[in-house]
């Protein structure tokens, strides 16, 4: 177990390391922000922390661009990283862009709709409208037993 | 940005050379790194960067909305009639080879090359579409008061 | 493909249908688009809906004797290529997907001229289309990051058209917003699930992937790639936690989609999930992880009696079905979570069931919200008199939904119990009659509001019109149907729950 904490260990896996801190700040910044422009941030964030872990995996030490030479003249004995991960995040990139966009303009709505981004003031607003409707109702089942 | 005489000057040079570095990334997608993604954004910048320096109407003149719309569509749909030209010889979706059967190397470069095509024409439209929706909603507040 | 190999070669359409399961609905969407008429939009969704209905049953029908097929998108033999992969459970999902597709449409079109302004619709069908192929894909994928870009094709297509709701109520943005923030937090989950694996398996292929992770299931890769994968899919299963946006994200939508999404998009997510806990690890690695007694169980025991609970507490009729939405998915967890043969069966019986069911139910409330109603409870009061075939069918739905014998919903609960009892675990069949009788006391309450209230005579309204009905009569008898002629759905559930308890895609 003491062997886990040793330099080797932290420096050996500093992508996952740095792919924990980057998911953590996004989910947090997604949780805590009550801004839905900030949210939309943070899950930008928290979408690349994975894009940069599959772009890390693909890495293999010693290799070299997996990019094939013109002449096609292939030496065995090269090492190439792994091209899949990197292809499978660029599919990911694209729903990234995707949902950020409809994000964007889900909030723009939202904007027009309710004159605030805030989330506390979307709340309370909200709650004002399911109260306005539930009051209604109270008023049509009362006033007809009365 | 009516006063910005040397971003309207540059502009107006860079746009052309900006066109131009879209289509080499196109249709060079398949012999150096490059492809459908990339090229379809340099694109769309062209136009969006057009649009910021001059005005929105100015470009839509160019591009209209509507094309933009239907861009996005024919892109995918050139995408899938890729994929069922192969049906045609017997062959899986996508299978290549069915754009020159005695040479399937060359139906390999015909194929990504179509594909390709129909990628770049779907981002460059959904680029410049998400660029209008955004730009096109009345502002509330005005330029002067930032 | 290697070029001198001999291709894969196919010469009907009848090889393709796979592919053509989910090419027709996405070709239809972009077509919609171009064409830019919104009658021909919905013509276009109806028929590719049609066809791909068609396309399901035939796959249905080739795989219920416990085959597989295959195919190899572009000619490329998996594990390389995408393998594009059907077997009985996947084709049972295909099935209850493109049925409930095909009977919403012709609904909707009223409906959503109603709910929606003219303008929106050419690219609203197109959104249903792109989400009918994002569901179809992921039900039809051999391939785990395949499922991972289908899902997000159908997720995307899902917040846009609940969003479309803003016209009527202007809490459908939030609504659509929530999800969407919760949605893409499970698909990044499950794409870093993936991920892991890849890094132990090397591979994507669902098949391949389950072959080699077999003896390395101590490794903490594995572990926490499962772990990701599991609580990305809760999220968009609303698994008991995990549920908060559906209640608002049901109750905000348009009625058509709500009755599609309450049908399709939770019982795909369930596919996933069984898919990815019983094919790709194998069902031995699960009961010695202990998931089923300490997480699966306990969630779907609190998910059926919290969900109904609150079920009975409200006053609006579409969030009381959401409620026993969350409810019923505990059902078929709970099926999951009980792990022998017999509950596995019943828990894809009640993934069908529970989706035409709740189909049902949710296009008679989308009825009468457009004769000038409301959906709170009262609103509705008296209805019955003035719509009695709506609300009729709204009565199978809800018979249905209790599990009264002679309906769809019995089957699987009888199943439930009979599993339950089996394993000598009594105090779970308790907990599941015990759950339906909250679902007779929130069934009754709204019963009792449509047929035992006085009407109120200043909102007059007339029948349903019968391009509404019909759909809403069809799904209802489909309802009683498969509840009286239950050998289809028995052998092809049975089946494929006998695959997954082997822990196999499609083979035995």
């Amino acid at each position: 177990m003491i062997d886990l904490f040793t330099l080797n260990f932290i420096l050996g896996h500093i992508n996952y390391w740095l792919f924990i801190v980057l998911m953590m700040t996004g989910l947090y910044i997604v949780i805590s922000k009550g801004n839905l422009v900030k949210k939309i941030v943070g899950l930008n964030i928290f979408q690349s922390s994975v894009f940069m872990f599959y772009i890390s995996m693909g890495k293999v030490s010693g290799g070299t661009a997996p990019i094939f030479p013109l002449d096609m003249k292939i030496d065995s004995t090269t090492t190439y990283s792994n091209p899949l991960p990197h292809v499978l995040i660029l599919t990911a990139i694209v729903v990234g862009i995707s949902t950020t966009s409809l994000a964007l303009a889900l909030t723009v709505r939202i904007r027009e709709a309710y004159g605030t981004i805030e989330e506390d003031d979307l709340v309370s607003i909200e709650l004002e409208l399911s109260t306005e409707e539930l009051s209604a109702e109270h008023a049509l089942t009362n006033g007809r037993k009365a | 940005m009516r006063h910005h005489l040397i971003l309207r000057v540059i502009t107006k040079l860079l746009v052309g050379a900006m066109m131009l570095f879209a289509f080499y990334v196109q249709f060079h997608g398949d012999y150096s790194p490059g492809g459908g993604f990339q090229a379809g954004v340099i694109m769309a910048v062209a136009f969006i960067i057009y649009g910021i320096v001059f005005d929105l109407d100015h470009v839509q003149r160019v591009l209209p909305p509507w094309i933009a719309h239907k861009m996005l569509a024919i892109g995918v749909l050139l995408y899938s009639g890729t994929g069922i030209v192969s049906f045609f010889q017997g062959l899986n979706f996508l299978d290549y080879t069915a754009f020159s059967p005695h040479h399937p190397v060359h139906g390999q470069h015909y194929g990504i090359f179509a594909v390709e095509l129909g990628v770049g024409i779907t981002v460059t439209g959904v680029m410049v579409s998400i660029y209008y929706a955004f730009a096109g909603r009345t502002s509330e507040i005005r330029d002067e008061d930032w | 493909m290697s070029l001198e190999a001999p291709h894969n070669l196919a010469f009907s359409l009848s090889d393709h249908l796979p592919i053509l399961q989910v090419l027709i609905p996405f070709i239809a969407a972009p077509l919609a688009v171009v064409i830019g008429n919104r009658i021909i939009a919905w013509w276009l969704a109806f028929i590719s809906s049609v066809i791909s209905l068609l396309i399901a049953t035939t796959l249905l029908g080739k795989v219920i004797d416990g085959s597989v097929i295959s195919y190899q998108i572009g000619g490329w033999a998996p594990p390389l290529g995408i393998e594009y992969r059907v077997d009985s459970l996947s084709a049972l999902i295909l099935f209850l997907v493109t049925l409930v597709s095909t009977i919403i449409l012709p609904y909707a079109y009223k409906s959503i001229n109603f709910e929606i302004p003219k303008e929106q619709h050419t690219l609203f069908y197109a959104a249903y289309l792109l989400c009918l192929t994002g569901l179809l894909g992921v039900a039809v994928t051999g391939d785990a990051f395949n499922v991972f870009v289908f899902l997000e094709i159908s997720s995307l297509s899902t917040y846009v058209l609940i969003a479309q709701g803003s016209y009527r109520d202007k809490r459908a943005l939030t609504a659509a917003f929530d999800y969407l923030i919760m949605g893409t937090i499970g698909a990044t989950f499950f794409v870093i699930g993936i991920g892991f694996l890849y890094m132990a398996t090397g591979t994507l292929n669902m098949v391949d992937m389950s072959n080699l992770i077999k003896g390395q299931e101590s490794l903490s890769t594995v572990r926490s790639g499962f772990v990701f994968i599991v609580i990305g899919i809760g999220l968009k299963l609303a698994i008991f936690p995990l549920h908060f946006w559906l209640p608002r994200a049901y109750t905000y939508a348009p009625s058509a989609i709500t009755a599609f999404l309450a049908a399709t998009a939770t019982k795909v997510a369930v596919y996933m999930l069984l898919r990815f806990m019983f094919t790709i690890f194998h069902p031995n690695f699960l009961s010695k992880i202990s998931i089923f007694e300490y997480i699966i169980l306990p969630l779907a025991i609190m998910a059926m009696f919290s969900a109904s609970v609150i079920a009975v507490f409200q006053s609006d009729f579409k969030k009381l079905l959401a409620y026993s939405s969350i409810a019923q998915i505990g059902y078929i967890l709970l099926g999951i979570g009980l792990m022998s043969e017999t509950s596995l069966t019943a828990a894809v019986i009640h993934i069908f069931n529970h989706g035409i069911t709740k189909a049902v139910l949710f296009m008679g409330i989308g009825a009468y919200v457009l004769q000038g109603r409301g959906s709170f409870l009262s609103d509705l009061e008296g209805i019955g008199k003035v719509m009695p075939w709506t609300s009729a069918a709204i009565v199978v739905g809800f018979l249905s939904l209790i599990g009264v014998p002679g309906t769809v919903g019995f089957i699987s609960k009888w199943f439930l119990v009979k599993s339950a009892l089996e394993i000598g675990w009594w105090p779970v069949a308790i907990a599941i009659v015990l759950t339906s009788l909250l679902a007779v006391i929130y069934c009754w309450r709204v019963i009792e509001t449509i047929y035992f209230k006085p009407l109120l005579s200043k909102k007059l309204t007339a029948e349903t019109p019968i391009s509404m009905l019909l759909p809403i009569w069809v799904g209802a008898l489909a309802c009683i149907y498969f509840g009286l002629n239950t050998e289809a759905i028995m052998t092809t559930s049975q089946m494929a729950a006998k695959s997954l308890y082997a822990g196999s895609f499609g083979s035995l």
